[in-house]
């Protein structure tokens, strides 16, 4: 049987995809706050640019995004990257991470900005009175609110993540489905397939468990 | 009126082309306790809004103390602007208290943060102000485990706790609960015993009678009538005043 060495393939899938997911949300939820307050900001050109921002991530498939990332810098600008490593990562990773934390970015933006045009004008009103600055107003009245509110669309968005490491077979990137399908190939079984399917499955099942802890943990006021 | 803590002389504001203030001037003097009447939409709330910086006067003259704010419908520099906040504060009809904060943190908040106060300083002049208000068990509570009045209070705490030259109330008692009325109402007369300089937006006819020392009547964006509250709600002199008097007693 070929059951153990391929479980030990498709865990070590399940690292690199543990560091997509880890990298991607390091570098995309504090990116999507930039976003949400270039989105929202007095400028108008620099509005429209975020707004056009989120809408082309938005609106094109990440694994088109993934390559575009991979490919783009030597079909558009002749670069060859992908020889490149840095600190002995190469550049396919790494332009995974890049698709990936700016495709979430968007998503997260959009969310950060739903919740902080939901805090009601008084806040904003009884701060301004008080004479907090604009900067403490955001940290230390607006921003603690808009946590609490966003963390079941945050949820969301970060279970998709799990399974949107997936992705990154496109680009052979030495993930858990990618291990999953060659391993599948390799013996002619379904249950390299399973097996991860249970793996994704635990691994979200972790996510729901720890963002339901962060709900709770925010349940001290209403 | 150099000596008056507050000083509004012409003041103007529109919306969208409709007049809400027109040519409004009123001051305040130390210790003084203006109540504010009027009909529904007269732009008693816009007076307050503008007095605070929370909209911008078309045209007019806003002073307090010796800070020029607005001198002929042009507006200070920012920095004149940001300290002038200190000279004043205000309280919400619904409270607008910061939900994620402890009753305690809502009152050093912005002592800490605005007047670099030290933690200890800010938690002794909040833990006075909790005790003055009879809320010095609830110090450790959130504003959703407060009742009305509670809330209310402690925003009352809140803004007394920077210690503003002068207090703006916009209906302080509009969102409470009729039985919680009073127990506000006695926080402002407790106020106005130790001479506390307030202006407030009021409803409560009978309130305004007792703990005021002027009242303005408001109609249209104008002031209507002014005077003490002997004269003005008992023997007004427009027509407009005796109506909506006469309205209210009704209700
Ligand atoms: N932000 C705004 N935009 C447009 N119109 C406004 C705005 N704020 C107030 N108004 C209008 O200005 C007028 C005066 O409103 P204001 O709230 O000052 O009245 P008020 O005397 O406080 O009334 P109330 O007793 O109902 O609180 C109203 O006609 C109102 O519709
Ligand atoms: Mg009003």
């Amino acid at each position: 049987m070929h059951f153990w060495p391929m479980v030990l393939a498709l865990a070590k899938g399940l690292l690199t995809s543990t560091e997509i997911f880890a990298l991607t949300l390091l570098f995309s939820l504090p990116l999507g706050l930039i976003i949400a307050l270039g989105r929202m900001s007095k400028v108008g050109f620099v509005r429209q640019i975020f707004r056009i921002y989120i809408s082309i991530m938005r609106g094109t498939p990440l694994m088109l995004q993934l390559f575009f990332f991979y490919f783009g810098p030597y079909y558009v600008f002749g670069i060859r990257l992908n020889k490149l490593s840095l600190f002995g990562v190469d550049y396919r990773f790494i332009s995974v991470i890049i698709g990936f934390s700016l495709n979430y970015a968007a998503y997260f933006a959009e969310i950060y900005r739903a919740g902080i045009e939901s805090i009601p004008v008084g806040q904003h009103e009884a701060a301004f009175v008080l004479g907090l600055t604009k900067p403490q107003t955001f940290l230390r009245i607006i921003l603690p609110q808009v946590v609490k509110r966003i963390v079941p669309p945050v949820t969301n968005e970060v279970i998709t993540l799990v399974k949107d490491t997936s992705l990154a077979f496109a680009l052979s990137v030495m993930e858990m489905f990618t291990m999953a399908k060659m391993e599948a190939a390799a013996h002619t079984t379904m249950v390299p397939f399973i097996v991860a399917g249970v793996f994704y499955y635990v691994f979200n099942f972790a996510v729901a468990w720890s963002m339901e802890r962060v709900e709770k943990s925010l349940n001290y006021y209403r | 009126m150099a000596n008056a803590v507050l000083a509004i002389a012409h003041a103007a504001k529109s919306f969208g082309g409709v007049q809400v203030l027109k040519d409004i001037s009123l001051s305040v003097a130390k210790g003084d306790v203006l109540a504010l009447i009027g009909p529904s939409g007269s732009g008693k709330s816009t007076l307050l809004r503008c007095a605070t910086l929370l909209e911008t006067l078309d045209g007019g003259t806003l002073r307090y103390d010796d800070i020029a704010v607005v001198e002929d419908g042009v507006y200070a520099p920012k920095e004149v602007l940001h300290a002038v906040k200190s000279r004043f504060g205000l309280v919400f009809q619904n409270f607008n208290l910061f939900p994620h904060l402890s009753v305690m943190q809502n009152i050093t908040l912005a002592q800490t943060a605005v007047l670099h106060r030290s933690r200890e300083e800010a938690a002794g002049t909040a833990w006075e102000l909790l005790c003055k208000m009879g809320l010095a068990d609830r110090a450790d509570a959130y504003p959703c485990e407060l009742s009305g009045g509670q809330q209310q209070r402690v925003s009352i705490a809140r803004a007394l706790a920077m210690n503003p030259g002068i207090l703006f109330f916009d209906e302080p008692t509009s969102a409470l609960d009729p039985e919680l009325t009073g127990e506000i109402l006695k926080v402002i007369r407790g106020l106005a015993a130790e001479h506390m300089t307030m202006v407030i937006v009021t409803h409560e006819i009978g309130f305004a009678r007792n703990v005021a020392d002027r009242v303005i009547f408001m109609a249209g964006g104008v002031i209507v009538e002014e005077g003490r509250p002997g004269d003005v709600i008992d023997n007004p002199r427009s027509d407009r005043t005796r109506a909506f008097l006469a309205n209210l007693d009704r209700k």
